[in-house]
Order: C-alpha cells, then structure tokens, then sequence
C-alpha cells in the first residue's frame, strides 16, 4: 500500500504505473490545514476521472472529530472510493460511527455497502482494544500499524531494531487473524537505506502480516521481493496440494508427502503460498483452484 | 623553438585574414564551462568585425553573452546542434534575421568535410598544446588546469577550416603526442588563462537520477534491450544522458554478468557509467566522441582502449567507415515522440527551443536497434502527442518508444514486437499512449507561432526536414 499525498497531483496522476497493490490517498497528516479543502477536491477529482486499473484505491481522511473528517467521507464516498483509511483508531465505537457516516452518504447515492473501512491503531488505548476494532463492522477490512504516533504515545523513540513496536505488531496481527482481515505493517521512512528496509519487511512478513505500507515506488520491489514465494517454496506447496488432492480422490484419510505426515495447517499454508504466487504474478492464477 | 605559433589572440585574429561576413566555428566539449566562445566573440567585437557566422557544435546556457553581440550586429548568423537557455529562448522569439541552422554531429562532421559547411577560422580549446598546435583535451602536465576528454566534434574543424586557432590553458613542451588536433592543420596557437571549467562538463544534460519514474523506464528500457534479440555476445550500444538512460546502463550490467554476456564496444558520448563497465571487462573499447564528465575524461587520457574519435568517424551517414554504421543499439531520449514514431528533441512544448540533435539522427537511422525513452507526461505536458511540434528523427529511424504506461513498438518492426510479447512486456499501440496522455492531461491549446523562420532542422543527409517558427 503506497502512501500518496492527497495535495500533490503530479503523484496521484501516476501512482498506478509502479504497480502497488494498493494506493492510499493521504488527506490527513501530509495535507496541512490551510490544504485540506484543495486536497478534498484534488483527492475526489483524481478518483473520479483517472483509470487506476485494478488498483485498490484507499483514502485516508481526517479524523471525525475534526472540521475536515465528515466532509472527506462524503467526497470520497461519492467518488466512489474502495476503502477509507481511519486515522489514529482508538475504540469499536469509532470504528461505527465512521461507518453510520459512510452509510449515510452511501444511501444518499445509492450505493450502499461498497465502501470498505481499514482502520489506523496509532496508540497504546489502540492497541489494546485491537480486535473490538477489527471486529466493530462488517465493512472492515483490514487494521494498520501506524508506528509514529504510537511510539510518542508510549514516550519512547522508533529505533532501527522496532523493538518498542515488537507488542503492537504481534497484537495486530492476532486481532487481525482472530477477526478473519487482513493486517498492514507501518511505513518505513529512510529512503537512502534500502538494506534496513529489507530486514523490516522480512521481520514484519515473519510476523504474520499480509503487506507493508511504503512512502516511494523505489519501495515497491523490495516488498515484492520479500512476499513473493520463491521457486522452491512454490514447488513444495505444489507436492503438498497434489497429494492432498491425490488422497481426497482415493478418499484416503491419512496423507504423507515424503515420508512426512501432511496435516490441515501445512496444506493450509501450502494453499496460501499459492495464492501469494499466483497474486504476485509468478505462477499462473488458474492454479490456486 | 623555432617556428613557434605561439601569438595573442588578436594577432592570430589578424594572421588568420579573418573578414567580416566570414564563418568561424567552435566546439562544446567544456559544455556549461565552456569559456572560449565567449571570450573569442568579445575579442572580436573589440577588433570591430561584423555579420559573421558561427558555428559551433552546440551552444547553451554559458553562451548567453552571445545575445549582445548578435544585436550589435557582431553575429549575424548561427550553426549548431543545440541551444539552450537564454540565448535559445531570444532566438525562438527571432533574436535573429537568419534562420539558425541545426545539425546533428555526424550531419555537422559531414557538412564539414563536403564543404557545405566552410569554416574560415576555427577557434579550438584545448587542455593541452605545444607550440606547433598538437593539442588534446586531456592534462599532460602537473600545471594543467582543465580536462575535457575527447575533442571529437572539433576534429572535422581541425581538419577542414581554412585556419585553425588552438587555444590553451596548458602549453606543454613539444611533443605533445598523441594528440588529436595535429600541428600540421593548426596556424596559430593561444595561451590563456583558462579554456573552460571541467567541474561543468557533466552539468546541464546529465543527472544520475533516484526519481522512481525514471527507475521505472531504465528497467523497462534495459528489459527490451534484454529480450531484442540483440543482446547477444560481442553487442555493442549507445546511451543518451537522460536520467532513465543512465540508469538502464545500471540494470543491462547486472544482466550482462549474470548471463556472461560482454559487449564489443560502447559508442558516442562515453559517461562514468560506461567506463565502469569498461574497467569491469564487461565492455572491450569505449568510442569516445565526447566525454559526458570527467571520469570518462581521465579514462581516455590513460587508457588505451578508449579511443577517441572525430564526429565524421563517430556518426556521418556518408562516411563509410563510422561507428555507427556498426551499432546494435541505442537509448536515446525525447521531448515528444508523435504516433508515426517521429521524434522531436529540440523545441518544447512551449515552443522554445530548449535542446540539442546530438547524435540522435545520427544513432537512430544506423542503430540496429533504436529505443526512445520518454515519459508519456511531464508535469502537465503529454510527450506522446499526435502531431509533434518540431521533426528532428524521423519514424522510419525509431524502433521502439519506451514509457512508463507500455512499450510501443514500430510497425515495421514486427519481430521485435513479438519477442517483447513473448517475454512478458506490456506492448501497446502508441495511438493508444497519446490517448492515454490526452485522456489524462486533454488538448493543449496550440503554440502561439509568428510567420518568421527562426529555425531549419537539416537532417544528417544534408537535406531540410523541418522549419521552427517564431513564438511570440
């Protein structure tokens, strides 16, 4: 998911052509407040008129206990956004007046239920209450980390090794899993070392998570890199899902694969080897049938 | 010594029985730093000549003082490859009565050697001259205070002007051997204070780029030289200096090295980069009609296998035994690319004349494989466009247009398109890229042109391919 600053349209006109999965339209942090309304139209105008493809198209809006949030969510509503990003999520009750919100100019447009919702956990309070958030709507697909302010909400500092992050991560993913959505790791911010920013991904992929936010398409290939399956784990996913295939047929119960016994969490994690495969274009995606 | 040649600018002026309407030439080797222009111009204001003609194988932004001296009715008419910066921006809103003749080097190496372009008194910088004129543009003593590598474009000039002035900020015993400009063609020889500033050779044109979008096209780039069919053992290849050109230098290497591919030679304006990969094995000779900064400057001054060589031998059409002739492929960049692959990199899309030919002409026709590199926009201008604003290369020349929305390839080149194909690149109709670009930015309103010719693109044949109009 790279982040795109809703007040620059040299950036949002192309975004697209690096090929993230998905692109965040920032209305929020990166947009003062003298911007805000200019960013409002820009963001809405940019959703209207230009061909994102099959880009998952995310804005992040201000806070609803600001003067901005309730007008972001109708423009962006209106333009017919994928998911509205919620900034700085502390409680369920957030999370469903949000969603009150979006239903109310979905209605009026009648388009109702389309908007997705991934909320932002960026404090401690956050962090505790993450599965009542992950859990708060059936419009919610997935929950960040967003690492800044929560780690000037625990008063300590980001350091190179994420250490003060290690809780919220793991929590996030948890809440994110227990829910059944998807989790996204915080962004990483030193464009000039790309060898840290490589570790952070691989620990964060370690960790459970299903994709990092990025700040710049030079970003895009590292996480790639990271997430894409490589050709010997494809191929051993493979064996996995053609002896389990193999067995359903002989209605075998038991299935081992080279000697080994092949139980529901490896055929399981074969299955989602696949499906990274095949969504990160490497392997046909006829095969995660 | 006896037989010195060694006079004051002035007086080599005086001896060189230049006359008012007559032409004299200059190179760009020093680029932005450039000094003996305009301190040869200014000299010649002083001694009271007038309407002569200029020629010089590229002027730009450092050559602004020109404007003055054109208005003063000094110079009369100019001949170039290129012109940037303020004095390019006077002449497109028809600073001058005469059109300004733009060539491509090897056009301007050819014009020169048939005499269609006659130079009367040339005006040679130098880093380095003895006292008889064999003169380089690299350091040959502890004093030297410049370097500009290959003197290629003032080789033609060297040769053919009736009168050949060297200039130089290092005199150095005789033998100043090898050097390209030989004593035999050279009349006079200047001392000076300085012939240019070497830190400027790679200012301007060259940047070494982190912009994702120029990364996108290097990538995409150096995968259609990859799967071209022409990637082979022993290719050889030319890069512009546009930043994404640059930088797929960067990822043709890594490819090099992983499928034990080394190329016979790199052509044309010889960069840090490919001198990287000279020094690494990877490529066998550098061909160096200009050195595009000073790590290629200090290669051709000491390596042996880094050949200099003048803009006749580097790219005319007619000259049987030029480098190009012999070129597999070539990157080459763009202000606008129009749907029939026509390219324009001389006037902008403000209609300002904002560029250089080069070697583009020159490279695109003989290459066997040519590829545009352009970005289907620029902030709010679309660069592939249905009608360009000016044609300096034309379709037939053009192979493929890379950017960053797909890869266009010419229609004449069906095999090409199919390996591309083949390999997974995104292949698209270039109608549907200017679409694309219109769709997104919509249609400029046209370019407030005047009726007063500012402007004639010869193409390298020596024939007329284009008029640049005034912009008011």
């Amino acid at each position: 998911m790279m982040f795109v600053p809703g007040n620059n349209p040299g950036m949002m006109a192309d975004a697209h052509i690096y090929g993230p999965d998905s692109i965040m339209l920032d209305l929020e942090d990166s947009v003062t407040m003298l911007e805000k309304d200019a960013a409002r139209l820009l963001v809405y105008n940019a959703l209207k008129s230009i061909d994102y493809g099959s880009t998952e198209m995310v804005v992040r809006i201000n806070p609803l206990n600001t003067p901005y949030g309730k007008k972001d969510v109708e423009a962006v509503v209106k333009a017919g956004v994928d998911v509205i990003r919620m900034p700085k999520t502390e409680t369920a009750e957030e999370v469903k007046e949000l969603e009150a919100e979006i239903l109310k100019v979905e209605k009026e447009i009648g388009r109702e239920g389309e908007t997705r919702i991934m909320a932002a956990i960026e404090s401690a309070l956050g962090v505790v209450n993450a599965y009542a958030i992950a859990t708060a709507s059936k419009r919610m697909m997935g929950i960040a980390l967003g690492a800044e302010d929560y780690s000037a909400n625990l008063k300590t500092n980001r350091t190179p090794g994420g250490a003060e992050l290690l809780l919220a991560r793991e929590q996030i993913v948890v809440a994110a899993r227990a829910a059944g959505i998807a989790c996204f790791d915080t962004v990483y911010s030193n464009l000039d070392d790309m060898e840290s920013f490589r570790k952070e991904v691989e620990l964060i992929k370690t960790l459970g998570f299903d994709g990092k936010s990025i700040i710049n398409p030079r970003q895009i290939e590292i996480v790639n890199e990271v997430f894409t399956p490589s050709e010997k784990e494809i191929n051993k996913a493979r064996a996995v899902v053609a002896a389990i295939r193999e067995a359903q047929a002989k209605g075998s119960g038991v299935i081992s694969l080279n000697g080994k016994m092949v139980d529901r969490p490896v055929v399981i994690r074969a299955e989602r080897t696949i499906a990274l495969a095949a969504a990160a274009g490497v392997i046909d995606k006829e095969e995660m049938l | 010594m006896r037989n010195s040649k060694i006079v004051s600018l002035q007086e080599a002026v005086r001896r060189s029985g230049l006359k008012d309407g007559m032409t004299i030439s200059f190179h760009h080797h020093f680029r932005g730093g450039d000094r003996v222009v305009n301190m040869v111009v200014d000299c010649l204001a002083e001694m009271g000549f007038k309407d002569l003609h200029l020629a010089a194988s590229s002027l730009s932004d450092v050559h602004a003082p020109l404007i003055e001296h054109i208005k003063a009715g000094v110079i009369s008419r100019i001949s170039t490859s290129g012109l940037r910066g303020a004095l390019a921006d006077a002449v497109s809103h028809g600073l001058l009565k005469e059109p300004v003749v733009f060539r491509s080097h090897g056009g301007r190496g050819s014009a020169i050697a048939k005499g269609e372009l006659k130079i009367d008194v040339a005006f040679l910088g130098a880093s380095a001259s003895d006292e008889l004129g064999n003169a380089c543009g690299v350091p040959r003593s502890d004093k030297a205070k410049s370097i500009c590598g290959s003197l290629g474009y003032a080789l033609p000039d060297a040769r053919y002007a009736s009168h050949v002035i060297v200039l130089t900020d290092d005199l150095v015993p005789y033998p100043n051997l090898p050097a390209g400009i030989r004593g035999a063609d050279v009349e006079s020889v200047v001392v000076v204070d300085s012939v240019g500033d070497s830190s400027k050779i790679s200012a301007g044109a060259i940047r070494d780029s982190k912009n994702p979008r120029d990364i996108l096209l290097a990538k995409q780039a150096a995968k259609v030289i990859i799967y071209s069919g022409y990637f082979n053992d022993g290719f050889s290849i030319q890069t512009g200096t546009g930043g994404a050109s640059l930088a797929a230098v960067k990822y043709i290497r890594e490819e090099m090295i992983s499928r034990g591919i080394k190329a016979s030679f790199a052509l044309g304006g010889i960069t840090a980069h490919m001198v990287k990969l000279h020094e690494e094995g990877l490529i066998g000779k550098l061909i160096d009609v200009q050195s595009f900064d000073k790590v290629a400057a200090q290669s051709i001054a000491s390596d042996t296998s880094h050949i200099e060589v003048s803009a006749v031998e580097y790219a005319s059409g007619e000259h049987s035994g030029s480098a190009t002739h012999a070129l597999d492929i070539v990157i080459l960049s763009a202000l606008e690319v129009d749907t029939s692959f026509n390219v324009n990199v001389l006037v902008g899309s403000d209609g300002i004349i904002r560029g250089a030919i080069g070697g583009h002409q020159d490279t695109a026709q003989d290459s066997a494989l040519s590829i545009i590199v352009v970005p289907l926009l620029r902030g709010r201008i679309p660069c592939v466009v249905p009608k360009l604003t000016t044609l300096i290369t034309p379709g037939t020349s053009v192979d493929v247009v890379v950017t960053e929305y797909g890869i266009a390839v010419n229609p004449s080149r069906p095999e090409i398109a199919e390996k591309l194909k083949e390999a997974g690149l995104n292949i698209v109709d270039i109608k549907d890229l200017a679409k694309k670009a219109e769709s997104i930015i919509g249609t400029p309103d046209p370019l407030p042109f005047g009726d007063k010719v500012v402007g004639i693109v010869m193409n390298r044949d020596g024939s007329v391919l284009d008029k640049i109009y005034n912009i008011r």
